[in-house]
């Protein structure tokens, strides 16, 4: 009923963005102390503005001697560029055949606690290092050319989709695995019958867009001299022949967002 | 006759696929080995080089060990400074990939014309690998953590606008109209209706990244942008491999760390 007599306004239910972290104390706390941190990193790495400021008529130079980009050179650019669709294509095919292995050994539920170890220490020591790390190891064994990028972006697959696979693997029902084990199964016919059909999809899903990624860095393991375009494109820099990089940029540019479009094409057809 | 269709409809061995399937999937298989092959073997991969593989590897773990440790006191300035390139350029990456995702999502987007700016933004950051950056950068900002700082930065803001773009797409539009229906300027939308929705994509896509960036700095100075970077390229280049040893141990441990900080964060945000 409406009663006349005043009830005591409550703050309480007035409205109020709402916050992720709702305590304010530690709320301010966190944006002094990135404040700080921002401070601190900002004086130890010596960032002065009139360095920033020095760069901005340098950075004006090379976008008027980049502009046009040249592309009188295609040639050396198509073969580069084909060089890395080629390592890319390769790798992520030896990256496929691989992982089915690295991926059923980094299940914890289907191997044993050994062989469980020794693939995941696999991954984690390939994703703890960068490429350019791997390809430099690559170089120094194998020589210079595609055959050291071919082996760094195999490596770097074969963790990638074989961690994806496990982590599909190890979130399956233990239904399935038991219910084809009791028919008195082994273990080759618990991976055809059981594993397979269920890790089937993401498997190809993930290789897919390894597929993609791998374009991608294909471009770059070239810097140290492991083939592929990025080995003209770190010819170029260092040559300062600014307009050809533009060329070489643009043309990585287009072919990732084809190769990027592929794969969302053929994955949402999987779905 | 009846028995006998009644056994060419259910065979009495179960077979996962029909022979269709069967060919389909075989046909598969031989147009990815063919065009594994095709690729490999227009790579001209000088083979002979795999004979004496093992004795360079070999050669090269000889060299390597035991690891200098004492090089490891040299190595803590350089380590902080590969982790500040990661965060300041995480950090940067925020401010500009935010109103990037923004033309980028369909539903905030302002018409076609900034739509498709937003992703050619977006595309054109994530296809140029951050030690291209570092190339443009220290070309503009002479060699040193700067150019690093945004070279990250500008990896990074293709990855985080994506992810964000794609979060703003999926947003419940119910909150959205009742703002709108209050009178809400464009901006008091966005501010209120939407940012609130996304903001658990944004910290878990920033943390996420930027532990993928501490991995990236510790790179960047190969091409002298930063970081622990240039000592490791150095030292490769004057075949010091002992104290290569000692810093890829130094990069495992802060790369571990940073994963393991990012994926108690991300779990602590979800």
């Amino acid at each position: 009923m409406m009663s006349s007599t005043e009830k005591p306004y409550d703050t309480s239910l007035e409205w109020h963005r709402i916050r992720m972290i709702g305590n304010p104390l530690i709320r301010n706390s966190l944006v002094i102390l990135a404040m700080g941190y921002i401070g601190w990193s900002i004086i130890s790495l010596d960032i002065t503005w009139d360095r920033i400021f020095l760069g901005l008529p340098r950075a004006m130079n090379m976008l008027t001697r980049m502009i046009p980009p040249d592309y009188s050179r295609w040639e050396l650019l198509l073969r580069g560029l084909l060089e890395s669709v080629q390592m890319a294509l390769v790798a992520s095919f030896f990256g496929m055949i691989l992982a089915v292995p690295a991926g059923i050994c980094a299940s914890g539920n289907i191997v044993p606690k050994p062989v469980y170890l020794a693939a995941r220490a696999f991954i984690i020591l390939s994703r703890t290092f960068h490429e350019i790390i791997v390809a430099i190891f690559f170089v120094k064994i194998f020589g210079f050319g595609p055959i050291a990028g071919v082996l760094t972006l195999t490596v770097s697959s074969t963790s990638f989709i074989s961690k994806m696979m496990a982590e599909d693997i190890e979130n399956m029902p233990p239904g399935q695995i038991e219910a084809i084990r009791a028919t008195g199964a082994g273990f080759s016919k618990l991976l055809i019958y059981c594993i397979s059909p269920q890790a089937m999809p993401r498997y190809i899903g993930v290789s897919i867009y390894r597929l993609d990624a791998n374009i991608r860095h294909s471009t770059v393991v070239g810097i140290v001299g492991a083939g592929g375009i990025g080995q003209v494109l770190a010819a170029s820099f260092s040559r300062y022949d600014y307009d050809f990089s533009l060329a070489i940029l643009l043309t990585i540019i287009f072919l990732v967002f084809l190769g990027e479009f592929f794969s969302n094409w053929v994955r949402s057809r999987l779905r | 006759m009846n028995t006998e269709r009644r056994v060419r409809k259910y065979p009495d061995i179960w077979q996962r696929f029909s022979p269709r399937e069967t060919l389909i999937r075989y046909a598969w298989y031989i147009v990815i080995v063919f065009i594994g092959v095709w690729a490999l073997s227009n790579l001209d991969i000088p083979w002979f080089y795999f004979l004496d593989a093992h004795i360079q590897a070999g050669d090269l773990a000889y060299r390597m060990w035991p690891p200098s440790f004492e090089y490891i006191s040299k190595l803590i300035d350089p380590l902080i400074e590969t982790i500040h390139i990661a965060t300041i350029g995480t950090m940067l990456t925020f401010f500009i990939a935010f109103p990037i995702a923004f033309l980028a999502a369909r539903n905030t987007t302002f018409n076609s014309v900034t739509w498709f700016i937003g992703r050619f933004l977006l595309v054109g950051s994530r296809s140029v690998n951050t030690i291209v950056w570092g190339l443009l950068f220290v070309a503009i900002f002479g060699p040193g953590p700067l150019a690093g700082i945004w070279a990250i930065a500008f990896r990074s803001i293709g990855f985080v606008g994506k992810l964000v773009a794609e979060a703003i797409e999926e947003i419940n539009p119910g909150a959205v109209e009742a703002i709108e229906a209050t009178g809400a300027s464009r901006l008091q939308v966005l501010m209120i209706g939407i940012l609130p929705q996304v903001l658990p994509v944004i910290y878990g896509t920033i943390v996420y990244r930027w532990d993928i960036n501490i991995r990236e700095s510790t790179v960047l100075g190969f091409v002298g942008a930063g970081g622990i970077g240039i000592l490791l390229y150095s030292s490769i280049n004057q075949f010091l491999w002992r104290e290569v040893t000692v810093m890829l141990m130094a990069v495992f441990c802060v790369v571990l760390a940073s994963e393991f900080i990012s994926a108690i964060i991300r779990q602590r945000i979800s």
